[in-house]
């Protein structure tokens, strides 16, 4: 006689389940099905295309009421399960109880909204079932409607893209740095964002929501960073949790899913499981691939076989046409894999393939995604590809075909990109000189001058000659700026101005990048690169500096921090010397040492000690003397005319002038300026990276000297008469060396490469140039002028550095 | 008892950077990767005592902030012409909670 098996929950693993069985023994098992959700079983996974208009819900329909009747399955839909009794084996919901021989739990997963205020407000959605899908076209009707989704994941994004096929305006707000983190690396994610914001979608990454706002619908979601986004609905997308209520109620045995063997049976003989609403061997699942297979494994063991659960390797795609991703096995980073990355920046592809002694473990890629099966198949076999490894990534199809072209950046900069700023010469003006005859490099500077004053955009020329000519020319080989591109330093820097590349995970596609998130030589200099070019746009990343310039202090051999204040000039107050010394006693400072800065330096204090210790020193008016920093240091000066008998100027007042004018920048390399009040040079500024040096007639503005490692005296760069105009010089001379030296090249190595006199044509010669040189130095530090040290001590900027994550060390040992 | 402790959630950690955990026998410096995995090392460089957290981080790899020695995150052993290693530690992540081996924590007793 057939047994009665109960099954809790018609979704797609129950679905599967369902029908090997009728296939296999029909006459098995008299099958009852309960739902909560009022409808059978449906394709969950096609509800995007019927968001976005391209699918109706009847053509996603799996099972429908005939199938069901004609295989003699009992259904109760709109009926959730309230309880089950495993003494008297029975189920019930709010108007039926049945009994059951076997039990199968398959009630998937519930969406995880997350803790915060204005959660319940009418308006707040999740994205599972087809009433969530109603209820967001209902929403849709209203013109210009908003939406907010929180969450950049997979449903999120798809979410995200039907809402705005529908003509909502749609914001993405998404916790890591970069969307789908857990299915893509950043490149592939800088990709798929750049896809959705060409649509219109916005994005905000690293984005914390603190609250819903309204009061009886949604208004507006708040972040904690106080950006606040108006929304008529708000559809929380911040992943799932297994179903697993009613397991628990059961006495079961859950973890975080309902806890399953390998033949899908839960802990108590006669009931099992399969589904997202399971955890198997501590993994949960939230894609259909494995959930098929467990359905699989559950038919053929409630029919007396004896089959094992092995999850197998899956991989995931994006249902939002245009945006080609694919993602699959294993894609960190590690000391033992090796990674091969293919970039096309003009057609938006990306690809990587993930390498462990020879075998492919996985791979990620966006734009062109043709071959993903191909690699899945790799993966899952774990055969070992050293054979035929050179043309790997290109995939099965591969025929000798075109290698990677490393001109592809520049081939794509439109006609009117400027290659050299400082004769104006645009690509277009190269391409037209060799079509009007110009046979090669030389010929090309001749006619249109490029790279023939300071000479950064030397490598960019040519590489530009040589789309022009193709296989006439030989590129010259450039210095390139680490093993991750092919290109050098000035390169990078122009083609992240012409190209408008704004974060480090776009200049790495764009320029095609070797590797995919660079190394400790790129990642610093690009990310100095981005904060020159791109003030007030671009988002420091901290994780791209050195230690010192991430704390704000300067790291000692023993993992303490030095902290010296700003003292502008040189000048202090009796004041600022008490606040100094009360926080040297309160903080226990070993050592108290006047440096060669003419500043304090208190040495030896506790990581964990930095925000108090400069609150203390705000507090009395102090601010950071980024005594750390590849920027702004310290500028020296004399007493001057003020006391001394020699003094020919107040140097002193000027040096505070220059300071109060220039601290907060960064540069490519520590910037350290003097003032002296007469030749006798007290100050000893005839060997900073910029002297003054006073005289009866005005001041002689002085540059490219150095004392340490090398040492060199400075070269005049101008005399003038006011000390508007020195200060006005000095900030152009800044902006200059900011825009164009190589990150790490102090000042003098920077002038030796380009020339003390094209430096003069800039900004001592040609005026207009050096106001508008002075003008963007100033407005760059309308964002940079800001004490670090108060972001940090009151603020609350980074607070993860400075406190332990868990602090275990007052707990007695057990 | 569970052989592993709660030591805070994976958002506590950004991206690429690290945090220590204080025990009573010195820091543990424990990284969160680009790729959202955990490693748990101890936070002192073999060399000489470089605090490993405030090393700059790439692939699963970290530098230390001293002297530039390079250490891989799985095995803690030193990379290129350096030679050392430094005490690594199981971690586990559960429902975005970092948890670490009990041993770890209390290792006076645990400690080889
Ligand atoms: C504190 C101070 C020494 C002192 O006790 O007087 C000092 C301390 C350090 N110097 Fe210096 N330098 C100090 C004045 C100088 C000077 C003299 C000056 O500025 O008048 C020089 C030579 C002038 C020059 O820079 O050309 C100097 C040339 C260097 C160099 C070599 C730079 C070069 O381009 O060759 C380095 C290494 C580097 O920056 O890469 C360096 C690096 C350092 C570092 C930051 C080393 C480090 O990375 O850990 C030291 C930090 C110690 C600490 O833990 O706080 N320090 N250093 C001086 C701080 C000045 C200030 O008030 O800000
Ligand atoms: C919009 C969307 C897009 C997706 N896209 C993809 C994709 O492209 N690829 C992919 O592989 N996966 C995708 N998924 C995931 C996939 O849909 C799920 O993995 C799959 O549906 C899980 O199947 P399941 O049977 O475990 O649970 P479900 O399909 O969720 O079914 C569980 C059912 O149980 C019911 N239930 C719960 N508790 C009770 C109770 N006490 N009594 C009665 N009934 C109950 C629920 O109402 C529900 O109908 C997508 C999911 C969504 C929401
Ligand atoms: S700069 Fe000249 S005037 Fe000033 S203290 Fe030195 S010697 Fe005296
Ligand atoms: S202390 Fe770590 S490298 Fe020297």
């Amino acid at each position: 006689m057939a047994q009665k098996l109960v099954i809790i929950g018609a979704g797609m693993a129950s679905g599967r389940l369902i029908e090997y069985l009728v296939e296999n023994d029909p006459s098995a098992y008299e099958i009852t099905l309960f739902n909560a959700e009022p409808r059978g079983n449906y394709n969950r996974i096609m509800l995007s295309p019927v968001l976005s208009g391209d699918k109706t819900y009847e053509d996603i329909i799996t099972h429908s009421d005939e199938w069901y009747a004609e295989n003699n399955v009992t259904t109760y839909f709109g009926e959730a399960v309230t309880s089950v009794d495993q003494d008297a084996k029975t189920v019930s919901c709010a108007s039926h109880t049945v009994t059951y021989d076997k039990l199968v739990i398959a009630t998937g997963s519930a969406p995880f909204i997350i803790p915060v205020p204005g959660k319940e407000l009418p308006g707040v959605m999740a994205y599972r079932d087809l009433d969530d899908v109603n209820n967001m076209l209902a929403a849709c009707e209203k013109a210009n409607a908003k939406a907010v989704v929180i969450g950049g994941g997979l449903l999120g994004l798809e979410a995200a893209a039907g809402l705005q096929e529908q003509g909502m305006d749609v914001t993405v707000l998404h916790i890591a740095p970069h969307l789908m983190d857990r299915q893509l690396d950043p490149a592939a994610g800088h990709l798929l964002r750049t896809e959705l914001e060409r649509r219109d979608i916005k994005i905000h990454t690293e984005g914390f929501t603190k609250a819903i706002l309204g009061e009886d619908k949604v208004d507006a979601v708040l972040l904690e960073d106080g950006t606040v986004y108006e929304a008529d609905i708000v559809v929380m997308s911040a992943g799932i949790r297994p179903e697993t209520r009613l397991a628990t109620d059961m006495g079961l045995h859950v973890e975080r899913g309902v806890v399953v063997n390998d033949g899908m049976q839960t802990s108590v003989d006669d009931i099992y499981a399969v589904g997202e609403c399971i955890e198997h061997r501590e993994q949960l699942y939230g894609l259909v691939a494995p959930l098929y297979d467990q359905a699989k494994v559950l038919s053929e063991n409630l029919l007396g076989g004896d089959a094992v659960f092995a999850p197998v390797e899956i991989s995931t795609k994006l249902k939002v046409t245009g945006c080609d991703l694919f993602s699959a096995g294993d894609f960190a980073e590690g000391e033992d894999r090796e990674e091969i990355v293919f970039r096309d920046a003009v057609r938006g592809v990306y690809k990587r393939l993930i390498l462990r002694d020879d075998i492919i473990i996985g791979a990620v890629m966006y734009g062109d995604t043709a071959d993903g099966g191909w690699f899945l198949q790799k993966i899952k076999s774990g055969e070992d590809i050293s054979e035929g490894r050179d043309t790997l990534i290109f995939g099965p199809n591969f025929a000798g075909g075109a290698p990677v072209d490393p001109l592809a950046a520049v081939a794509a900069l439109p006609l009117d990109a400027e290659i050299c700023g400082c004769n104006g010469v645009s690509k277009g003006d190269i391409l037209a000189a060799i079509k009007g005859g110009a046979d090669g490099l030389d010929a090309v500077k001749a006619i249109t001058k490029a790279s023939t004053s300071c000479g950064t955009c030397a490598g960019l020329t040519a590489q530009v000659v040589q789309t022009g000519m193709g296989d006439d020319f030989v590129l010259p080989e450039a210095e390139i700026m680490c093993k991750c591109t092919d290109y050098s330093h000035d390169d990078v820097r122009k083609l992240i101005l012409s190209k408008e590349l704004k974060s480090i995970p776009a200049a790495m596609q764009e320029l095609q990048w070797k590797t995919s998130c660079g190394c400790i030589v790129c990642r610093p200099a690009l990310n100095y690169y981005m904060v020159c070019a791109w003030p007030g746009e671009y988002t420091d990343d901290g994780q791209s500096r050195f230690i010192n310039e991430r704390v704000h202090a300067n790291i000692q051999k023993d993992g303490t921090y030095s902290v010296v204040p700003r003292m502008f000039g040189g000048i202090t107050t009796p004041d600022e010397l008490r606040a100094i010394a009360d926080a040297a006693d309160k903080y226990n400072v070993p050592t108290v040492k006047v440096t060669g800065g003419q500043r304090i330096d208190l040495l030896g204090i506790e990581k964990e000690d930095l925000p108090a210790i400069w609150y203390d020193l705000n507090e009395a008016g102090m601010v950071s003397g980024q005594a750390y920093a590849k920027g702004l240091r310290t500028v020296k000066t004399c007493v001057g005319s003020d006391h001394c008998r020699f003094g020919t100027q107040d140097s002193t007042g000027l040096g505070i002038k220059l300071e109060k004018e220039m601290w907060g920048a960064w540069s490519p390399h520590k910037f350290k300026l003097a003032v002296s009040g007469c030749p006798r040079n007290c100050a000893e500024a005839t060997c900073k990276d910029l002297g003054i040096v006073c005289v009866d007639s005005g001041y002689q503005v002085l540059v490219g000297g150095a004392a340490g490692m090398d040492l060199r005296e400075t070269e005049l760069l101008a005399q003038v008469a006011t000390e508007e105009e020195a200060i006005e010089l000095s900030c152009a001379f800044y902006q200059l060396y900011r825009e164009g030296a190589q990150y790490l090249h102090r000042p003098y190595k920077w002038i030796a490469k380009v020339g003390l006199d094209w430096v003069k044509e800039q900004c001592v010669e040609d005026l207009e140039k050096r106001a508008a040189l002075a003008a963007s130095f100033r407005y760059s530090q309308t964002f940079y002028k800001v004490d670090p040290w108060k972001e940090r001590a009151s603020k609350g900027v980074d607070s993860h550095e400075y406190k332990p994550l868990a602090d275990f060390s007052k707990v007695a040992a057990e | 008892m569970s052989d592993f402790i709660d030591i805070g959630a994976v958002n506590d950690i950004p991206v690429r950077a690290a945090r220590v955990v204080k025990t009573a026998q010195g820091c543990i410096a424990v990284f969160r990767t680009s790729h959202d995995k955990i490693f748990a090392i101890d936070d002192k460089c073999p060399h000489k005592g470089g605090p490993l957290s405030n090393g700059i981080q790439h692939g699963e790899s970290i530098t230390c902030p001293l002297h530039n020695w390079v250490f891989d995150l799985n095995t803690g052993v030193a990379q290129g012409v350096d030679e050392g290693s430094v005490q690594t530690y199981p971690t586990k992540v559960l429902d975005g909670r970092i948890l670490m081996a009990r041993a770890a924590i209390y290792k006076s007793v645990a400690a080889e």
